[in-house]
This record gives structure tokens, C-alpha cells and sequence, in this order.
């Protein structure tokens, strides 16, 4: 078949200019989808500033902080935010209590221990886990964790602070474990093989070696276990109860900052009255806590980190 | 003449051997305590649930008899939002990704960008639920509708889909590129013919776990105010609707036993969608992945 060049190049030149065009305009519609993320954070940030800042002329900014009674509905309302936040302190606590010992253990396990062999079945399980939806964790909590431990306490009520937070905990492990692993597999295997030529057991390697040598990495996943806590969920709203309680009675019904917002969405807060705008004061709250906590995990890991 | 004394050597070291061993013991049963909650999990869900499983669950809508509930309207909801969801968040992750990875200068913007995405990543999602509820409820006033839930979830897994994309497309060696300008392509169609179709597999696989986060995620919804007694299919993007995980918080916060049953036959539904997308992303990884 005869191929016609003088046809291709004018064909060619045809293009040229869509193509030139295209050349131009793909950076810019790529640069627009990337400020979107952008727009999202301001959106975030101004939605609540601005509904807080409606929030606070009708509150006062000293009460909210340092009151001690949440008590949003009905006559003579109280905005103390000390309850929710001990509610969430609470859960959070419990949560790391369990979720950063068997974390840890199971990361050091399958960086250290573990063959490859069972390497390649855990790690899939563990992200199978962590692809769990929350509200499932939830209803685990409800109605397997809570009965379990009544059984264990028996005036424990069916809201109570400390299933969800065990539960949470359970939630958070997966993350611990395989941030922190990747940490500790990061460290180079010249460092194992010294220690263990110089009489090391395994357990002394992980324990003095690696773990040390990935501190930064592992702390860095705890600071992200306690960002994620704080901002659970659903877990929480079907679990805890909705009783904002100053007290460290891990036994009785409490609120977290979560459990209130996701209980005025369902009552019929009116549009514009207090309540209402003490969702986003409750929201800044929430988000402020949650940014520190990632900026802080992100600034260990960076600041701290051993080079090899 | 004896240097070594293996007596004293073998007391010593057998302390340290056994406290090796234990650990070693103990930090397994550290592993296997998850593997054994998920065990224990899904078969409470599983053994609840099973016997409310069939047919006519899938094909009722939700009802006041727990007998007769069923999940319909939350499966078409769910399906409606990722209809909304899945598009939106894929074109605009991997755009954010192409950008971020192939023509964004090593300037404080880009740092500026890459440090908000890991951010937006961690930020907790009922947070981007307040959002979603003064923007796009009340702002755009798009009401409670599937385009304004679909929109929130969008913008929640977008951090996701922006990072794994861009992991898919850093994976692709410089000697793709350095060919395909060899060959006179200008960097646009280097994008379009060389780095896409080879990330294209890893680009689809993280898509594709994001979107099974977004199923499964309950509290942006409940902000939005997705419905949890719906009645009736939605008819475009604008309607009402219902999705799956809270459909079972609705039956999981009622005090009749009975509707716990129920919820875990819900539990059981979104969990065999979320075994199905997931199969498929691990399908795509294997088959589809080139290795360079």
C-alpha cells in the first residue's frame, strides 16, 4: 500500500494546532484539580470559623472552654466543652491502651520474628481489618464487646466508655502495626546481623536495635493512632451513649466531641439556634485537636529520623 | 587447657534463650489477637444474620416489622452515591496526581499542595460531613441529596486516590519517558500514550480501595442527612436517599433485639460488596501490573 507522506504532513499540520493547544491547556486543568484539594481545607477552615464565630457571640469564648457542664438542650442551656473532651480523652486513652501494646508487638512479631511465610498470610488479615467499616465495629461493640464485659462487670451499663474504646483500640491496631513495621523494616539489615554476630538473641536485636533505630517511625504511628481515636466516629455514637459527663469513670456513659455532633445531626436541632451552631465550635475542636496531632506525627518522623 | 567454660557459658545464655522464646510467644499471640477478633466478628455477624438472609431482604424496603424489612433502598442509594462519587473523586485525584508528579515545579507551592493532601488525609470524616452540610447543603442549597453526599465522600477519599495515584505513576521508570521524547512526543502526549496506560492498573487498584472506604463510611452521611427510612428508589442525583452502612446504624440503634438480627444481615451485605471490590483491585494489581 502506498503511503501518501505529502497527505500525513498536512494532515500533521492539521493537528498541529489542537495539539499545541492541548500541550498548553493540560498543565492548567491539572494545576485547577489540585487546588481543589486545596479549596477543600479552606472550606473547612472557613465553614467552621465562620459558624464558630456565630457561635461565640452568643456564647462566651472563657465558658465554653473552661465550663464544665454540657448541657445543650432545653431552657437555660450550658456549653462546657470539658465534658465532651474528657468523654473523648477517655475513649482515646483505653483505645491506645489496648491498641499500642498489641500493635507494637505484632509489628516487631512480623518485622523480626515471623517468617515470610506467615508474613504473606498475617499482613493480608490485618489489612482485611483495617478495610472494616466503622459502623461494623460499632455494632461489634454494642452487641458482642459490651455483653462480654458485662458478664466480666456486672452493673456495667449498656453505654458505657469502656467497650467502645477497647473496641476503637481494636480498630486502631492494623495502622500501629503495619506503620510501625514499615518503620523497623526500613532499618537496614546490617545492623541486625552486627548485634546477632556479637551473641545477640532475636528478641535483644528487635528489642535494643530496631526498635530504637525506628523510634521515630513508631512513635510517629502512635501520634496517628491518637489522631484517629480522637476523631472516631461511629463507633462511639452507637456505643458510648450521649451522656457528657465530667468524670474518668471508664464504667458509666459519656459523650465524645464525635458522639455529640453525630446526636444533634439526628435530633431536630433547629437551623440557626445555639444548638445548632455548637456543632461547628464542637467540629473546631475536633479538627484543631486532629491537625495538631497529625503535624506533630509528621514533624517526628521528619526531625527524628535516623539515617543509614 | 580449657579457655571457655561452657558451663558458665550455657547458664548464661539459657536465660536469655528462654525469655527469646517467650517473647517470641508472646508477640505472636499480639498478632494472632487480630486475626482472632476478625475471626470472632465475622461469625457473630455471619451466624446472626445468615438466617435473615434471602431474597426478599434484598427486594423489600426497610419496614417497622423486622421481618419484613429489607435493604433495597440502601443498595440503590449506595450504588447511586458511587455513581456520583466514583467519577468525580477519580478525575479529580488523578488530575492532583498528574500534576503533582509530572509538571509542578520543586517550589513551596508544591510542598504547600503535597502538605495539604497529607493533611486533608488525616482530617476525621465527620468533619468533611460539617463541610458538606454548609457547602453543599445549605450553601449551593443542593438539599439532602445523593449529588451532595456524593460530592462530601468525594472530596473525603480524594487525599486517598491523590496518593496512591501518584505512587502508581512514580513507579514508572525514566526510561519510558526518555523513549517516548525520544520519538518526538511532546510531554503532553508522553502523559496520555506512555505514563498513563502503564499506571493506569495501580491507578485502579487505590481507586478502587477509596471507594470501598467511601461505601462504607456512615458519618459524612448522617451530617449530610441521608434518610434512614426511605421508601421509594431515587430518581436522579437531586433525590433523597439511604445508603447501606446507615441503613444498619439505623437497625443497630433500635432497642428490639430483633433489629439487631437484621443489622447484621445488613452487615453481612456490605461486607460481601466490600470482599467484591476488593477482590477485584487485587484481581487488577496481579493481572494488570507491569513490572518495568
Amino acid at each position: 500500500m502506498a503511503v501518501n507522506v505529502k497527505d500525513m504532513m498536512k494532515k500533521n499540520k492539521s493537528n498541529r494546532l489542537l495539539l499545541r493547544f492541548s500541550e498548553k491547556a493540560a498543565p492548567t486543568i491539572f494545576l485547577l484539580c489540585a487546588i481543589i484539594s486545596v479549596l477543600t481545607t479552606i472550606g473547612i477552615t472557613l465553614t467552621l470559623l465562620m459558624e464558630t464565630i456565630t457561635f461565640f457571640n452568643r456564647v462566651s469564648f472563657i465558658d465554653f472552654i473552661t465550663g464544665t457542664k454540657w448541657w445543650p438542650f432545653g431552657e437555660n442551656p450550658s456549653f462546657g466543652i470539658l465534658p465532651l473532651i474528657s468523654g473523648t480523652l477517655s475513649i482515646t486513652v483505653i483505645a491506645m491502651a489496648v491498641a499500642i501494646p498489641i500493635g507494637l508487638a505484632s509489628a516487631v512479631y512480623l518485622s523480626e520474628f515471623a517468617s515470610p511465610h506467615i508474613r504473606k498470610i498475617v499482613k493480608p488479615i490485618l489489612e482485611i481489618l483495617a478495610g472494616i467499616p466503622t459502623i461494623v465495629y460499632g455494632f461489634f461493640a454494642l452487641t458482642f464487646v459490651t455483653p462480654m464485659l458485662q458478664n466480666v462487670i456486672p452493673s456495667l451499663p449498656v453505654f458505657n466508655a469502656l467497650s467502645p474504646g477497647i473496641v476503637v483500640g481494636v480498630m486502631i491496631i492494623p495502622m500501629i502495626a503495619s506503620l510501625s513495621e514499615d518503620a523497623m523494616s526500613s532499618v537496614p539489615n546490617d545492623m541486625r546481623e552486627g548485634a546477632l554476630a556479637m551473641g545477640s538473641t532475636r528478641l535483644e536485636v528487635a528489642l535494643k536495635v530496631v526498635v530504637p533505630a525506628a523510634l521515630s517511625g513508631i512513635i510517629a504511628s502512635f501520634v496517628l493512632g491518637i489522631s484517629r481515636a480522637i476523631g472516631e466516629t461511629m463507633i462511639v455514637a452507637v456505643a458510648a451513649g450521649a451522656t457528657p459527663k465530667l468524670s474518668l469513670d471508664v464504667t458509666e456513659s459519656i459523650q465524645t466531641m464525635t458522639g455529640y455532633i453525630v446526636q444533634v445531626t439526628l435530633g431536630d436541632a433547629s437551623y440557626g439556634s445555639t444548638t445548632y451552631y455548637s456543632i461547628y465550635a464542637v467540629g473546631m475542636t475536633l479538627f484543631v485537636f486532629t491537625l495538631l496531632m497529625n503535624l506533630l506525627s509528621q514533624y517526628i518522623s521528619r526531625r527524628f529520623k535516623e539515617e543509614y | 587447657m580449657n579457655l571457655v567454660d561452657k558451663q558458665v557459658i550455657q547458664n548464661k545464655m539459657s536465660k536469655r534463650l528462654v525469655k527469646n522464646q517467650f517473647m517470641n510467644k508472646l508477640f505472636f499471640s499480639a498478632t494472632a489477637f487480630g486475626i482472632v477478633v476478625l475471626i470472632v466478628l465475622l461469625y457473630r455477624v455471619l451466624s446472626e444474620g445468615i438466617g435473615h438472609l434471602d431474597w426478599g431482604f434484598l427486594t423489600n424496603f426497610a419496614s417497622r416489622f423486622p421481618e419484613e424489612a429489607g435493604i433495597k433502598a440502601a443498595i440503590v442509594g449506595s450504588l447511586w452515591l458511587m455513581a456520583v462519587t466514583a467519577p468525580v473523586s477519580l478525575l479529580l485525584g488523578i488530575g492532583t496526581a498528574i500534576y503533582l508528579e509530572e509538571y509542578a515545579s520543586r517550589n513551596k507551592f508544591t510542598r504547600f499542595i503535597q502538605m495539604n493532601i497529607s493533611n486533608l488525609a488525616g482530617v476525621p470524616s465527620i468533619v468533611f460531613g460539617l463541610l458538606g452540610l454548609t457547602v453543599f447543603v445549605r450553601l449551593l442549597e443542593m438539599g439532602r441529596s445523593i449529588m451532595a453526599g456524593g460530592l462530601t465522600m468525594s472530596l473525603l477519599i480524594l487525599p486517598i486516590i491523590v496518593v496512591s495515584s501518584q505512587e502508581a505513576i512514580r513507579a514508572i521508570p525514566k526510561n519510558q519517558y526518555e523513549a517516548s521524547f525520544a520519538m518526538g512526543a511532546t510531554k503532553w502526549q508522553t502523559v496520555r500514550r506512555v505514563v498513563l496506560p502503564a499506571a493506569i492498573p495501580g491507578i485502579l487498584t487505590g481507586g478502587i480501595l477509596a471507594l470501598s472506604r467511601a461505601i462504607g463510611e456512615t458519618a459524612p452521611l448522617l451530617m449530610i442527612g441521608a434518610l434512614s427510612f426511605i421508601a421509594y428508589l431515587p430518581e436522579n442525583v437531586w433525590s433523597g436517599f439511604t445508603v447501606l452502612p446507615i441503613q444498619i446504624f439505623n437497625w443497630t440503634g433500635r432497642p428490639q433485639e430483633e433489629f439487631h438480627l437484621v443489622a447484621s444481615t445488613g452487615i453481612i451485605v456490605l461486607l460481601v460488596i466490600l470482599l467484591f471490590m476488593n477482590s477485584i483491585a487485587v484481581i487488577i494489581r496481579n493481572k494488570f501490573s507491569k513490572r518495568f
